[in-house]
């Protein structure tokens, strides 16, 4: 895979000298929701073992990015390209990309009533582990995923109750959210996407999750963390920040970039970009904080 | 209360066809098709009925010919009840054979795991269910203790006396069209009797009782359980079941004394072409549980909205049911909780899943009587619709006479169930495989209330039924 950028715009990431490995490349991406474009022509470069961080106001796309790398029927890819090691993924259903080792960590984890946790995630892991596996063959072993799920969960804080519960049913907001990096722990994907995974936590559930993160990440993992907080990219220092403004990544930096955003918030980016959305001219759902 | 018909009667109808053939060879007695006062007659007489029976019949008959069809609920058009045979009396139990039945039917119960002698019964081949032999002990012990389990027929001629005394007092043939219908030419069904303090430990089934020459079509149950008595009866089967006519209509009663509990579980599977139109209904005493669980997968149209009615202080009623509506198929069921008395209370959870184009609706009266204060009722309905083209209603009546009540509704419906798929299918799992994860937890609540047995084929069949190659 050539590490070159596409020069078709200066908000492509650059890459971390002496990187190898596998490569998440997004060109010039145009996403429609239900016939509205959101996302306008973003460019990113992922590589295992970088950590690049995604900001920008509620409203700006960041979601919408999320969602239409991991493939959501809704989210329609009207042009551009996702790659993954120079195969085109954009028109593979989710569980094609999950199985080529991507992952989104929930915004807003679904609830599914009547699935236990342990059922569910012995099926995701020998799917993930056994790209090939096919339907009605066997999981992994009961002994060895019962073992490792346990010791994750020690690692994470959590009882070991919870693999026995329904799949986010009756769950806290932090309890959710341990669980997807449960789950992230468990599925050890190429590249993974946390989408505000530390927002609505109090500060000790963001330590758990920081640091759990920071534990699982490494030169395995490529991981795009889309925050509005300091506290997360502290523990995972990015090595790339991306600002998202009206659907495109206006501007990539270091992680001063974060800082500077914290301590000044978005009007200097905005003066900076005045066409790129001036201010959201929709309303922006309350959920999106 | 029997005159007080409620606003929607419950109805049920059910009708199954499938194509095989019911050559009149194999009856010794087949009442020409259609219906009148002369087969209503010559059923009974063939029967030999007490004349208050033949009475019964010949009064609902006119009771179904003066009530106009059903305009609400689902489309009955293509119903002919002139098309119909009302009573067939099979010759001899070997009236089918084995090789007669299609084979996408035996393919269907083989990947079931339906054993031989069962699947037999299911498919007409054997009228009588060869593994009763099996029960015969236990139903010795059940004998001992006063209980009597048989059926209908038999019991109207062995019983006579508690027989009459409670046939047709829960519903009574004016209450709806297809209650008249039932009661002018029913036939075969369960009697149940528990006498007073005695439970039974164990699930009584419908397997026990299949003695009767003609299933099925028209069953009429009766169910008394003495005062303090409790019991659990389990009726119908997870496997398809086929018959040459195409409604079902079906009448339940059931009498829950004071301090007695009752629950009645049925999981019904009929094939494509069935309108099954059923009415069940308990009267619930002082201080006694009365429990329908109820699934419904198959038929063209159901219509099944099992009533309590709460006639005393401290009644309690519950009904848990699911309706799973595939292609061409439309699930209209619910429940009715009347609350006749102070203090009684109702539950009423219902689940139901839409696939390939079918529609299912949720249909509930809940309603509360002048002066029976302090009830309470709560009420859940989830809807889970898999694919755009399916759909769900919710049609949920409420109608309270009095202030001093707590009424709870719940209803998630219409979910369509697009961001669980996404959310399971972003772990790796294929749509076949998070589709039927998600169906297995959604009806999770309704199988953990069932005997295992039935739990596991009704699981199964969730299965074939997600995979499209049932029905
Ligand atoms: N499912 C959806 N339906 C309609 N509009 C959507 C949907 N998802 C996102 N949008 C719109 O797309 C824009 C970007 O939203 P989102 O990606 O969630 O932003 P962010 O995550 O940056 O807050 C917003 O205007 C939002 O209202
Ligand atoms: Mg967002």
């Amino acid at each position: 895979m050539s590490s070159e950028v596409n020069g078709a715009s200066g908000a492509a990431a650059g890459t971390v000298a002496g990187a190898t490995g596998s490569v998440l490349r997004i060109r010039d991406l145009h996403v429609s929701v239900a016939d509205t474009p959101i996302l306008r022509g973003v460019n990113m470069q992922i590589r295992q073992g970088e950590v690049h961080a995604l900001m920008g106001p509620n409203g700006s796309g960041k979601s919408t990015l999320a969602y239409a790398l991991a493939g959501h029927p809704n989210y329609t890819i009207t042009s551009g390209s996702i790659e993954i090691d120079g195969v085109e993924i954009s028109a593979f259903e989710a569980d094609a990309r999950a199985r080529l080792g991507l992952f989104l960590a929930f915004q807003y984890p679904v609830v599914i009533p009547g699935v236990k946790v342990a059922d569910f995630l012995r099926h995701a892991v020998s799917n993930i582990r056994n790209p090939d596996r096919r339907e009605g063959e066997g999981l992994i072993g009961m002994r060895e995923f019962r073992k490792e799920i346990r010791d994750r969960m020690t690692e994470l804080g959590m009882d070991h109750e919870f693999a026995r519960r329904y799949l986010n049913d009756g769950f806290s907001g932090g309890e959710k959210k341990r669980m997807e990096i449960l789950q992230l722990a468990m599925l050890q994907p190429r590249f993974a996407i946390l989408d505000e995974t530390d927002s609505g936590l109090d500060s000790d559930a963001v330590r758990v999750v920081s640091e759990g993160l920071a534990k699982l990440s490494g030169p395995q993992m490529g991981v795009l963390i889309i925050t509005h907080h300091e506290r997360l990219l502290e523990f995972n220092r990015p090595q790339f920040v991306h600002v998202m403004l009206g659907g495109r990544i206006v501007e990539t930096g270091g992680a001063d970039l974060a800082h500077e955003l914290h301590a000044r918030g978005y009007a200097d980016i905005r003066a900076r970009h005045p066409d790129a959305a001036p201010e959201p001219t929709h309303t922006t759902p309350a959920a999106a904080v | 209360m029997s005159t007080d018909t409620p606003v929607k009667s419950d109805v049920e109808i059910g009708a199954y066809k499938y194509g095989f053939h019911d050559s009149t060879d194999f009856y010794a007695f087949k009442s020409r098709k259609g219906l009148d006062a002369e087969i209503v007659s010559q059923i009974s007489e063939m029967k030999r009925e007490p004349a208050w029976m033949r009475e019964f019949r010949l009064k609902s008959l006119e009771i179904f010919e003066s009530r106009p069809m059903p305009s609400w609920g689902g489309d009955m058009s293509e119903l002919l009840f002139d098309n119909i045979y009302y009573y067939m009396k099979a010759a001899n139990e070997q009236g089918k054979s084995w090789d007669d039945v299609p084979e996408d039917i035996r393919r269907t119960y083989d990947r079931l795991g339906i054993p031989e002698a069962e699947k037999k019964y299911l498919a007409g081949v054997k009228a009588q269910y060869e593994s009763e032999v099996v029960y015969g002990s236990l139903r010795e012990d059940l004998a001992n203790q006063g209980v009597i389990f048989t059926d209908t027929d038999s019991a109207l001629q062995e019983h006579p006396e508690l027989f009459r005394e409670y046939f047709g007092t829960v519903i009574p043939p004016g209450d709806n069209k297809f209650a008249a219908l039932n009661s002018a030419v029913w036939s075969g069904g369960s009697f149940i009797y528990v006498p007073k303090g005695v439970k039974i430990d164990f699930p009584l089934q419908a397997y026990f009782r299949i003695n009767s020459q003609n299933m099925g079509q028209f069953e009429r149950t009766l169910i008394i359980v003495d005062e303090g008595a409790s019991v659990h009866y389990v009726e119908g089967c997870t496997a398809p079941t086929y018959s040459s006519d195409s409604l079902h209509s079906a009448v339940v009663e059931i009498i829950v004394k004071r301090g007695a509990r009752c629950r009645y579980t049925t999981i019904q599977n009929w094939s494509n072409n069935v309108y099954n139109l059923v009415t069940k209904r308990a009267m619930a005493y002082g201080d006694s549980l009365m429990e329908w669980i109820d699934g419904n997968l198959g038929s063209k149209l159901t219509m099944k909205y099992p009533a309590i009615w709460l006639m005393e202080p401290g009644a309690r009623g519950e009904t848990l049911s699911i309706a799973f509506a595939g292609d061409g198929q439309h699930q209209d069921a619910g429940a009715k909780m009347v609350h006749c008395a102070p203090n009684t209370s109702s539950r009423i959870i219902s689940k139901s899943i839409s696939k390939n184009g079918g529609r299912s609706s949720y249909r509930g009266l809940v309603k509360v009587h002048k002066d029976a204060v302090n009830c309470r009722s709560n009420v859940v309905c989830d809807a889970l619709i898999l694919d755009p083209a399916s759909r769900s209603d919710t049609y949920p009546y409420i109608e309270v006479e009095e202030q001093n009540v707590a009424i709870e509704h719940e209803a998630s419906v219409s979910k369509i169930a697009e961001e669980q798929l996404f959310y399971l299918m972003s772990r790796g799992l294929t749509e076949a495989e998070a589709s039927a994860m998600i169906v297995t937890g959604f009806i999770e609540p309704l199988v953990k209330e069932l005997p295992m047995e039935y739990a596991v084929e009704l699981n199964r069949l969730i299965e074939l039924q997600m995979e499209g190659s049932v029905g």
